[in-house]
């Protein structure tokens, strides 16, 4: 057989196995990759009623997908930010004692505006809108998310 | 051969570890060719349809969720959202089928080609074994997508099960979890489909291709009666290896024509407390032992059909499994027609209770 031949031989075998290859290849992996699962929008929640959170006391609330942390402050005010630490994602919790968000993870401080004031979290957490309509608190997305 | 040798990574390697063992092996084994050399292939390809379950099994986990309320589900979502979802489960029960089905051809190749005789008595053994290990894994991830067919040839079989003089009943209980096929079940079948089974099954496989490498390839009498001039053989490394490929490559195309045109359906969901709908099968493999089970007498001189049924294929089993022990007894030299006629009253009688099954 001519070296000519053979070289051109090799090139049509291989040109075929790597598209094998990658026929193989390729359904395996887009099978891995998660699909996109439909999720309804959530712009408000119920948080529940008034009375069942204490004065200086926080509690964490599902907003969809995400947590969110409802605080109702010593001065009887109710504040509530997205729950995620900006830091390496943690759940954060309400420091009664402090009366500051606390994340334990890393032990990152934000105050009662959500700024991330000791620690290492990087941003502040994102403020989400609370209103008492009849008793109930009811948790929103703000208009303009930063 | 020259060129894996001066490959940089092969030289690296066998300055470390010495392959020169390896290499003498590879360059010396020999397949021999004569006029049934063709059924060399079917133990090959029931390899690669194996290859092709565990690798497909390993992705329908990562959607596969057990459970009563999660099963059917999870096997739907991952068959209309998933991406390919459809194929790779398609894929996975119809190369099922189709090992099955070589396990098959290649165990009845090795029994008319008497390739069990000594000294291969043990690869016959290990070879049986993984076929009811096979049969185990079809009967156990039948239930898994939890359908309504599958859930009652699932009551079915382990009532069979059941059936078992002694133990019978213990072992029907271990199966199910409990004294009814309910969720329990699904996580025992799971556990059992894709770890216990897996587990055996690869301990067995790597006996039986060990066994193969250090015997090499059986060669039928009329080939060894042959005066050394006329053997023909080729290598088995690269020859014989890219024939294989080759017929990897084919059974390939028939498995994904079957699964893209003939796509394994889900069907409805099982539930507990509907009655069996009309047709209930267990899989093609089962067939002539459920069919044989329906047609024995309820009662056979007093003893239940059912237990008569059971001891009956318990024994054949083991005849079967124990082959090469007792041919060299009844059969051997004296004989040499009466092992064929077994071979083919076997065939005929599982082909035949097969196609009642089926008519019935």
């Amino acid at each position: 057989m001519s070296v000519k031949r053979r070289k051109f031989l090799d090139y049509i075998l291989s040109l075929g196995f790597t598209g094998l290859v990658g026929s193989i290849i390729y359904p395996a992996l887009s099978y891995l990759k998660p699909p996109k699962q439909a999720e309804a929008a959530v712009n408000s929640v119920k948080a529940g009623k008034v009375n069942e959170i204490p004065v200086n006391s926080g509690k964490i609330v599902r907003f969809g997908r995400k947590p969110v942390i409802l605080i109702r402050t010593s001065t009887d005010e109710f504040i509530a930010f997205t729950a995620t630490c900006t830091h390496l994602g943690c759940i954060v919790q309400y420091r009664e004692d402090k009366q500051q968000i606390w994340c334990a993870c890393h032990n990152g401080l934000f105050d009662l505006k959500g700024r991330n004031i000791s620690g290492p979290p990087p941003r502040p957490l994102d403020p989400f809108l609370v209103q008492i309509i009849d008793d109930e608190i009811i948790i929103a997305k703000p208009k303009r998310m930063s | 051969m020259d060129k894996i040798k001066n490959n940089k990574i092969f030289q690296w390697l066998h300055e470390r570890y010495n392959l020169e063992p390896i290499l003498e092996f590879v360059e010396h084994k020999q397949v021999p060719m004569h006029k049934h050399s063709i059924w060399y292939y079917t133990g090959g390809i029931t390899l690669f349809l194996f290859i092709i379950q565990v690798c497909t099994g390993i992705l329908l986990l990562f959607y596969y969720q057990p459970g009563v309320d999660s099963s059917y589900e999870s096997v739907r979502f991952l068959m209309t959202k998933v991406n390919f979802g459809w194929l790779i489960r398609s894929i996975h029960s119809w190369s099922a089928n189709l090992m099955v089905f070589f396990a098959f051809i290649h165990m009845f190749s090795v029994f008319f080609s008497e390739a069990f005789k000594k000294p291969r008595e043990l690869t016959w053994v290990s070879g049986f074994l993984m076929l009811l290990l096979a049969m185990g894994f079809g009967f156990s991830g039948y239930l898994l997508p939890w359908n309504e067919l599958a859930f009652f040839a699932t009551k079915v079989g382990t009532d069979i099960v059941g059936d078992v003089p002694v133990v019978g009943e213990l072992i029907k209980q271990l199966l199910r979890g409990g004294p009814d096929v309910t969720g329990s079940t699904i996580y025992r079948f799971y556990a059992i489909h894709v770890s216990i089974l897996p587990l055996i099954f690869l301990v067995v496989l790597g006996l039986h291709l060990l066994f193969i490498q250090r015997q090499g390839m059986h060669e039928p009498e009329f080939y060894e009666s042959l005066p050394p001039e006329e053997k023909h053989s080729i290598p088995f490394f690269p020859n014989f290896f890219l024939r294989d490929l080759l017929f990897w490559l084919l059974i390939l195309d028939v498995l994904l024509f079957l699964a893209v045109f003939f796509p394994w359906e889900l069907g409805i969901k099982a539930d507990l407390f509907s009655s069996a709908p009309a047709g209930i099968r267990p899989e093609w493999y089962f067939m002539f032992m459920f069919q044989s089970l329906k047609m024995i007498p309820a009662k056979v001189l007093g003893i239940e059909g059912e237990i008569l049924g059971i001891v009956f294929f318990g024994i054949l089993g083991l005849l079967w499994l124990t082959v090469p022990f007792w041919e060299t007894v009844i059969a051997g030299k004296k004989r040499p027609w009466l092992m064929k006629v077994i071979g083919l009253l076997a065939i005929i009688y599982m082909i035949a209770l097969t196609i009642i099954g089926y008519l019935v």
